[in-house]
């Protein structure tokens, strides 16, 4: 199936029949209630919506789900964006003593964002993205959920395309959840290795000893290495790239490099393999003997590794853009990413909003004609349409992924309750 | 928080060993039991004499040296407060530690200067107790605190030796094997999760022992620092006791020692000796004050109580006062009508011949630094304390302090030492060094003290001085009205050892 052409201008049109059919509030809802442990959780929480003509919103607030999806379905958002939990509801926070409304509780998220590399990626520069420097998000994933779940011990994290040109994390254990300022911008720090903006040259800077964080990190970097970056970077095809590269040596390697490349000028995969098997042998051997030098480590983890904006993850009452909701610009709807075919998530199969608008309006396949029947009797008329509705687009296999994310949430909750209980856990 | 509470009640003896079941506690519960309002003073006395001292070394010394720690050992305070062993039962000692505690909690809630002080002094106390806790002991206080720190088996040190060992610089091989390893909640430990100093697994970080400290540390300043503030809140409640409220006025103003409201030297003094003892013998603040009484005629209430206390506590008569101030007075604005219409009342007040008759004692250093900051045109308080520090420099280079002097005293003011920066102002000026004699926490001392050295009249009661063997350390030359006595010099002597004196502070 093509995707359909996407205009900007037809967001009017679709957006009402976004919400209408295909939004899954359901599972949104389920979501952010969070197996209603807490009370008000869900009445509590901050949504901003950004209107037609940028007109912005905060502090929305909904008391069930269904006034949520009336509200959305008359507001008809271009953007949705999910905040904090806070003491009060957002909606009543002007008639609240100053001081007492206070932001409590929200998922530990992270946003990693493409325009962070452009120092180190040739293909592409700005908001736009290719299959080339995709690789760079892939890296970022499987580096951050790796400590996320093992380091921190998180088992809950919902990793969703932004809709243009990276990704977000949101981890929903309720540890995370509580966590304070401090112990977020602690998290943030310890998974940031690249520090310094336009005027730092050499962004990663190693020494003894190395935390197994790093170690980690590294092996996961060059397993994508040679592909992501000699080949498809190609960071060392011209002397403007090669440049780049040795400005981040130590001078005594320069003068080595510099032999070498004058060597190996010509552009050729072969002769890109050849210097990175000779940069690998060579100097590289000669360096791990040099006690302190980790130049090789930190150029690749300057080109490869993660970079995450700490002001995001610090602050409790951040708004970040939410799962499900469309991105103005490119059409796209912001879909939960499966990590267990993550090297095959290609940012350009997302479904765009026109597309799974047009796929509703294809008649009804047989098999839907029998699950209708099957279906009759057990819910009402409109959420079965519902149900049904996004389950005929592209964007059913994102919902499942989403339901199984929810499902083992609420079949840890249900860990919990029995742990505190004090009953034993059956449970494999 | 529930503050002190004077209501009787019956505590059995199992509660009270479960109260103090371990020498060293967190303070979380506040004592509930009847004591007398003397054992009320002495054990809050006590208390805050054994802060004082934590914060004299603390500042001379590195707190984890052993330097430190046998300073501190030998404190004679400390045994009465001594609840380091816990092998020994020492009810009586925890119980009072417990209380003192409390009762200076009331004492020094109230501002955040004190708030800040009193933490400071508790936390490095703590660290000095915490520190010499055997083992197990450590893992009775984790527990019985509800802190879910626990080591690990040595099994598990031995999987987890590579990671443990490249997490942290400070760790090889052998302080894995030899040293107890506690698994902590990351949320505790965050400032070691943030820089990566740590092996995080599963949400825990694996910390040795050394660092533990750290972490009941902060935990500890956390506590505090909130109870004082729910203190604070109480505080009027407890200061509406008509009781309490004196002692505890005293208690957050006073410094523990003399008061040098009995003057012994009293009458010894005359007042042509006044101006060359401002030079000599005057701690800065009043020589400031003095200074600014010749240069204006004139002090306003501030400076005239400070200034005016302090020459009673140098044994100046009434008369003599009234002659003093009402001969400056009447160089500027005043005529000696308005003076003694005005002024002279103030300063009989002050000899506590007026009113209510109370014999004002001097200010001590605590109650010039913390109490009545001056304003504009106001020349009072403490020049460490309250003096822009390009101007306390100026002023200390017109007094010929050593530029490196200078620097040092400057280093102790950015630290918040005000007194352990007039104390090396004193060191300087006089060419001694004091750290084994006196700690300064009054300027009528700073003036005994100096006057004992020069052997001047205003010495008053004998103390032990130390002094180093150095020409330079002899006295200089003497005021020209004294009697003659100990120390006193012939002329040619004592100008060639000034001369001495000169050229060791232009050296320095």
């Amino acid at each position: 199936m093509t995707t359909a052409d996407y205009d900007q201008a037809s967001l009017p049109d679709l957006l009402p029949l976004y919400y209408r059919r295909l939004f899954p509030f359901s599972q949104y809802h389920r979501w952010l209630n969070y197996g209603g442990v807490t009370k008000n959780y869900f009445q509590n929480r901050e949504f901003s919506f950004t209107l037609k003509d940028d007109i912005y919103v905060r502090y929305q607030s909904f008391s069930t789900q269904n006034e949520l999806e009336k509200e959305m379905q008359k507001m008809n958002p271009y953007k949705i964006d999910i905040g904090a939990v806070y003491s009060h509801r957002p909606n009543q926070h002007n008639t609240v003593k100053s001081g007492s409304f206070q932001a409590l509780e929200k998922e530990l998220v992270f946003d990693i964002d493409m325009t962070d590399y452009d120092d180190v990626r040739s293909c592409c520069s700005g908001a736009d993205i290719c299959p080339k420097c995709w690789t760079l998000m892939t890296i970022a994933i499987r580096i951050l959920d790796r400590a996320l779940r093992d380091d921190f011990g998180f088992r809950h994290c919902l990793w969703v395309y932004s809709g243009r040109r990276g990704v977000h994390c949101w981890v929903c254990d309720e540890a995370a959840r509580k966590l304070s300022v401090a112990a977020r911008s602690a998290v943030a720090e310890y998974l940031s290795l690249v520090k310094g903006g336009d005027e730092t040259v050499r962004k990663v800077v190693l020494s003894d000893p190395i935390h197994p964080f790093i170690t980690e990190s590294l092996t996961v970097v060059e397993n994508y290495f040679s592909q992501y970056a000699l080949l498809g970077q190609d960071i060392l095809g011209s002397k403007e790239a090669v440049d780049k590269v040795l400005a981040l040596l130590p001078e005594d390697i320069l003068f080595l490099c510099a032999t070498f490349h004058m060597i190996f000028g010509v552009h050729s995969v072969a002769s890109l393999l050849a210097k990175h098997a000779l940069m690998k042998t060579a100097f590289f051997n000669q360096m791990t003997a040099k006690k302190g030098h980790y130049f090789e480590m930190e150029i690749m983890l300057q080109y490869c590794y993660p970079r995450l904006d700490v002001n995001v993850s610090k602050g409790v009452n951040h708004l970040l853009k939410s799962p499900f909701s469309v991105h103005p610009k490119t059409g796209r709807i912001s879909v939960p990413i499966d990590l267990r075919e993550l090297d095959r998530f290609d940012p350009f199969e997302v479904p765009t909003i026109s597309l799974i608008c047009e796929e509703l309006d294809q008649p009804k396949t047989e098999e839907e004609q029998d699950d209708n029947m099957e279906n009759e009797n057990k819910k009402e008329a409109g959420e079965r349409r519902k149900m049904r509705d996004y389950k005929r687009t592209s964007l059913a296999k994102y919902v499942k992924l989403f339901d199984n994310f929810l499902e083992e949430m609420a079949h840890s909750r249900k860990g919990e309750v029995l742990k505190n209980s004090g009953e034993c856990n059956l449970n494999p | 928080m529930q503050f002190y509470s004077r209501r009787k009640k019956l505590i059995g003896n199992s509660q009270t060993e479960q109260l103090y079941g371990h020498c060293l506690q967190f303070y979380g519960q506040p004592p509930i039991e009847n004591i007398s309002l003397s054992e009320f003073e002495t054990f809050a006395v006590d208390r805050l004499k054994l802060l004082k001292t934590v914060e004299n070394l603390g500042v001379s010394y590195v707190k984890t040296s052993e330097l430190y720690t046998k300073k501190l050992d030998a404190e004679e305070f400390l045994p009465g407060l001594n609840v380091r062993n816990c092998e020994t039962d020492e009810y009586e000692k925890r119980r009072k530690d417990h209380i003192s505690h409390f009762i200076l909690r009331l004492a020094y809630c109230q501002t955040e200067d004190l708030r800040r002080w009193f933490i400071q002094q508790e936390i490095d106390l703590f660290r000095y107790r915490f520190n010499d806790l055997p083992s197990k002991n450590i893992g009775q206080f984790l527990q019985y605190n509800n802190l879910h720190y626990h080591t690990i088996s040595i099994d598990e040190k031995k999987k987890l030796m590579d990671k443990l060992v490249t997490s942290s610089f400070a760790v090889s091989g052998s302080t894995v094997d030899g040293k107890d390893f506690y698994k902590v909640p990351f949320q505790d430990a965050l400032d070691l999760v943030r820089t990566r100093k740590v092996y995080l697994n599963g949400g825990y970080v694996y910390i040795p022992h050394q660092d533990i400290v750290t972490i009941v540390l902060n935990d500890f300043r956390t506590r505090l620092s909130k109870a004082l503030a729910l203190t604070a809140r109480s505080l009027p409640a407890v200061q509406s006791d008509e009781r309490l409220q004196p002692l505890l006025n005293h208690l957050s103003h006073a410094y523990v020692g003399q008061d040098y409201s009995i003057q012994k030297s009293i009458g010894k003094i005359s007042l042509e000796q006044i101006d060359p003892l401002s030079a000599k013998s005057y701690p800065l603040c009043m020589r400031q004050l003095h200074r600014g009484l010749r240069d204006s005629h004139h002090l306003r209430h501030g400076g005239r109580m400070q200034y005016g206390l302090f020459l009673k506590g140098i044994g100046l008569t009434l008369d003599q006062a009234l002659q003093f101030w009402r001969s400056e007075f009447v160089k500027g604005k005043v005529d000696a009508d308005k003076f003694d219409k005005a002024y002279a009342y103030s300063i009989r007040h002050m000899f506590g011949k007026e009113g209510k008759r109370t014999d004002y004692t001097p200010y001590s250093c605590m109650k010039v630094i913390l109490s009545n900051p001056p304003s504009q045109g106001d020349q009072h308080g403490c020049p460490f304390r309250h003096s822009d520090p390009e101007l306390l420099k100026q002023k200390l280079q017109s007094y010929k302090v050593s530029p490196s002097g200078i620097s040092q005293i400057l280093e102790l003011v950015k630290g918040m030492h005000y007194q352990l920066a007039c104390q090396k102002y004193f060191e300087l000026t006089h060419s001694v060094r004091t750290d084994s004699g006196f700690s300064l926490n009054h300027p009528n001392q700073y003036f005994m003290e100096s006057q004992k050295l020069l052997g001047g009249p205003g010495a008053g009661v004998k103390v032990e001085v130390k002094r180093e063997d150095n020409p330079a350390t002899k006295p200089p030359n003497p005021s020209p009205h004294q009697t003659p006595g100990p120390g006193n010099l012939p002329q040619e002597v004592a100008a060639e050892i000034t001369e001495d004196l000169d050229s060791f502070f232009q050296d320095a």
